[in-house]
């Protein structure tokens, strides 16, 4: 119990990934396997099918289904949020792919998903936002790499215009025709791959690569919303993590990395994002983020960092910790994505890798704990920045970062 | 007639009726509701019900109703608190108290509804990036006078912003007014299907002088394309 924590509370160390109680699947709550319709449609003609790619890693589903995860050959379908305000989160999954030697592209014939925009401001309609996604499946296929989708959003959504373009065949030949305005194929990936189900199937290889010790680190694990809420069915699930009744993305991951999982009582609760709260009501999500979420793994689990997978959440949880604490609340807990974690596991530099000065929170005391001499680290990234400046390098290049 | 008081009296019920029909023409509408038998589940779950006077069990139960005076004073009062995280998506009964408020909003989008109008004040600058640029938000929008609340670290980023995005080993990021590098044809291809799928029409509804500022900026890049805008 951390000393502060009331009596009532759950104890932290009793609860971890672990379940005593058994779960038996059941395949009549199951809904139907999307695929049957996936390829019924494409022997039909109506749109072409892109397979995963080989090799894959299967994973299990919620309902007991596999989930086909490609390695390689992936089209990165990056994040508004992550490229934009926190760009280590990319920076990681892309530097995790190079070390691993997995072959990838980081795409400029690529847009946002435009559904933050959407669940904001509803300034769209399903049919556009149907094309967003068939242009951005259109422009991977292309290239014969298969979409890994970096946003939560993103992915969510994908799943529910997946599940609009196969039962409504009205809006499904609206989009094919505007489609066909573009040049474009109507294309539709086998599965809607999300980047932290592609660690989590990676995730011993990543533990195989593992420099810097996590045992004494206690996480807590905020699972995104639009990953396991929306469109539930094919998120990852896994009877050795929660029993399996938990989606076991992410916590899996800090298993395999040594650390120790800490539970808390809102688990399930959003972190208080709200699409257009975070961009014009942001009261509400620094009500929400310290008091429901951060404040509670303090007082209940008392973690070195909080672990999430969504651009969304690294966001409100980081940056709403400022006025909690000034206003006195028992926040202070660094925030970052599975990537960024990983690829510190692995030995990735602090600024240059995960570029953890885009966060608000203060993370150096983590990065002690870590082993990591964060002040060298800085110094290092200092130099970079003074080449930057004085016209000495363009930019910061992937040799330097392995230099 | 509704249960309650109706709160909106001068607007015709007809006019109510209308907005109504359109919500329910919406082809997700019939997968997002199926009845509901008033078990809370998705208000426990549902963070917006913690801090607004806000109920997604109320959504589902005046739409199982038909209760068209209240759905319209939803429309009006309630739907821009959602948070659309989908946590109400729990539902027992396969409800999606959520995707109703999602088509409930598009309703209040398309017909221009004031409440519409001002929920979305302030927010036009976003509008006009997503559909102008292709990226939601952007480095640049990191400016303190924009996040006071998020604390002096936005000032380290704002004053060293160029060379911040340039010490990013992706070449695709070294960009401070977009997200990420995004091709012109690409951006001509989602200029497109905004113009085809009738969402310019929409913001006009709800913004004329952002309508026109994007007007003038995709006309340009299409004419040059060679497509008519």
């Amino acid at each position: 119990m951390t000393a502060n924590a009331p009596a009532s509370i759950i104890p932290y160390n009793a609860v971890n990934t672990k379940s005593s109680r058994t779960f038996e699947r059941q395949a009549e709550y199951a809904p139907e396997d999307f695929h049957d319709h996936l390829f019924e449609l494409e022997a039909e003609g109506e749109w072409i099918v892109q397979r995963v790619p080989e090799p894959y890693v299967e994973v299990m589903t919620k309902f007991g289904r596999k989930k086909k995860i490609p390695l390689e050959l992936t089209w990165h379908h990056k994040s508004c949020g992550q490229c934009g305000h926190i760009p280590g989160y990319s920076t990681a999954i892309f530097w995790l792919n190079r070390k691993l030697n997995f072959k990838y592209i980081d795409p400029t014939d690529q847009t946002s998903c435009t559904a933050w925009n959407y669940y904001a401001s509803a300034t769209s309609n399903a049919p556009a936002q149907a094309g967003v996604a068939m242009r951005n499946f259109a422009a991977a296929y292309e290239t014969g790499y298969f979409p890994l989708i970096h946003c939560g959003t993103s992915y969510g959504h994908y799943k529910e215009v997946r599940e609009e373009m196969m039962h409504h065949a009205e809006m499904r030949h609206q989009v094919r025709d505007v489609m066909k305005k573009l040049g474009k194929p109507l294309v539709m990936p086998e599965e809607i791959v999300h980047y932290s189900e592609w660690i989590h199937a990676v995730r011993d290889r990543i533990a195989a690569l593992q420099t810097r010790d996590f045992s004494n680190l206690a996480v807590t694990v905020h699972p995104a919303c639009h990953y396991y809420k929306l469109v539930q069915e094919d998120a990852i699930y896994d009877p050795d993590i929660y029993g399996g009744q938990r989606t076991a993305t992410v916590s899996a991951l800090i298993v395999a990395l040594g650390a120790q999982v800490r539970d808390y009582s809102t688990w399930f609760d959003c972190c208080g994002f709200g699409f257009r709260h975070i961009l014009v009501q942001r009261d509400f999500t620094r009500s929400f983020a310290t008091r429901r979420k951060i404040q509670v793994m303090k007082q209940e689990a008392n973690p070195d960092v909080v672990i999430t997978h969504d651009t969304g959440c690294v966001t409100t949880l980081d940056k709403s910790q400022f006025v909690g604490a000034a206003h006195g609340l028992d926040v202070g807990v660094p925030v970052m994505s599975d990537a960024q974690f990983a690829a510190l596991a692995m030995g990735a530099h602090p600024y240059r890798v995960c570029q953890l000065h885009w966060h608000s929170t203060e993370y150096r005391p983590l990065l002690e704990k870590m082993g990591i001499d964060h002040e060298k680290a800085w110094a290092e990234f200092q130099e970079d920045l003074k080449d930057l400046k004085s016209g000495k390098k363009e930019y910061l290049t992937w040799e330097d970062v392995d230099a | 007639m509704g249960l309650f008081a109706d709160k909106y009296p001068d607007v015709p019920y007809e006019e109510k009726s209308r907005l109504w029909e359109q919500v329910k023409a919406d082809p997700r509408f019939p997968t997002y509701l199926y009845g509901c038998y008033e078990c809370g589940i998705c208000v426990a779950a549902c963070p917006s019900a913690r801090f607004y006077d806000f109920s997604p069990r109320k959504i589902a139960q005046a739409a199982a109703r038909e209760d068209i005076e209240l759905i319209f004073e939803q429309m009006n009062d309630d739907v821009w608190n959602c948070s659309q995280c989908f946590s109400c998506n729990r539902c027992p009964r396969q409800n999606s108290p959520g995707g109703i408020i999602t088509v409930l909003r598009e309703v209040s989008v398309k017909n221009g509804l004031k409440s519409a109008k001002q929920a979305l004040e302030g927010y036009s600058r976003i509008i006009y990036k997503i559909m102008g640029t292709g990226t939601q938000v952007s480095p640049d929008m990191l400016q303190p006078d924009a996040f006071p609340d998020w604390g002096p670290q936005v000032r380290a980023v704002s004053a060293d912003l160029d060379v911040w995005r340039r010490a990013l080993p992706p070449e695709t990021l070294h960009t401070t007014s977009t997200g990420w590098q995004v091709d012109d044809k690409t951006i001509i291809e989602l200029y497109l299907i905004w113009h085809h799928t009738g969402v310019m029409d929409m913001i006009a509804e709800v913004d004329e002088g952002l309508h026109m500022i994007l007007n003038d900026v995709m006309e340009e890049k299409l004419e040059e394309a060679g497509y008519e805008a």
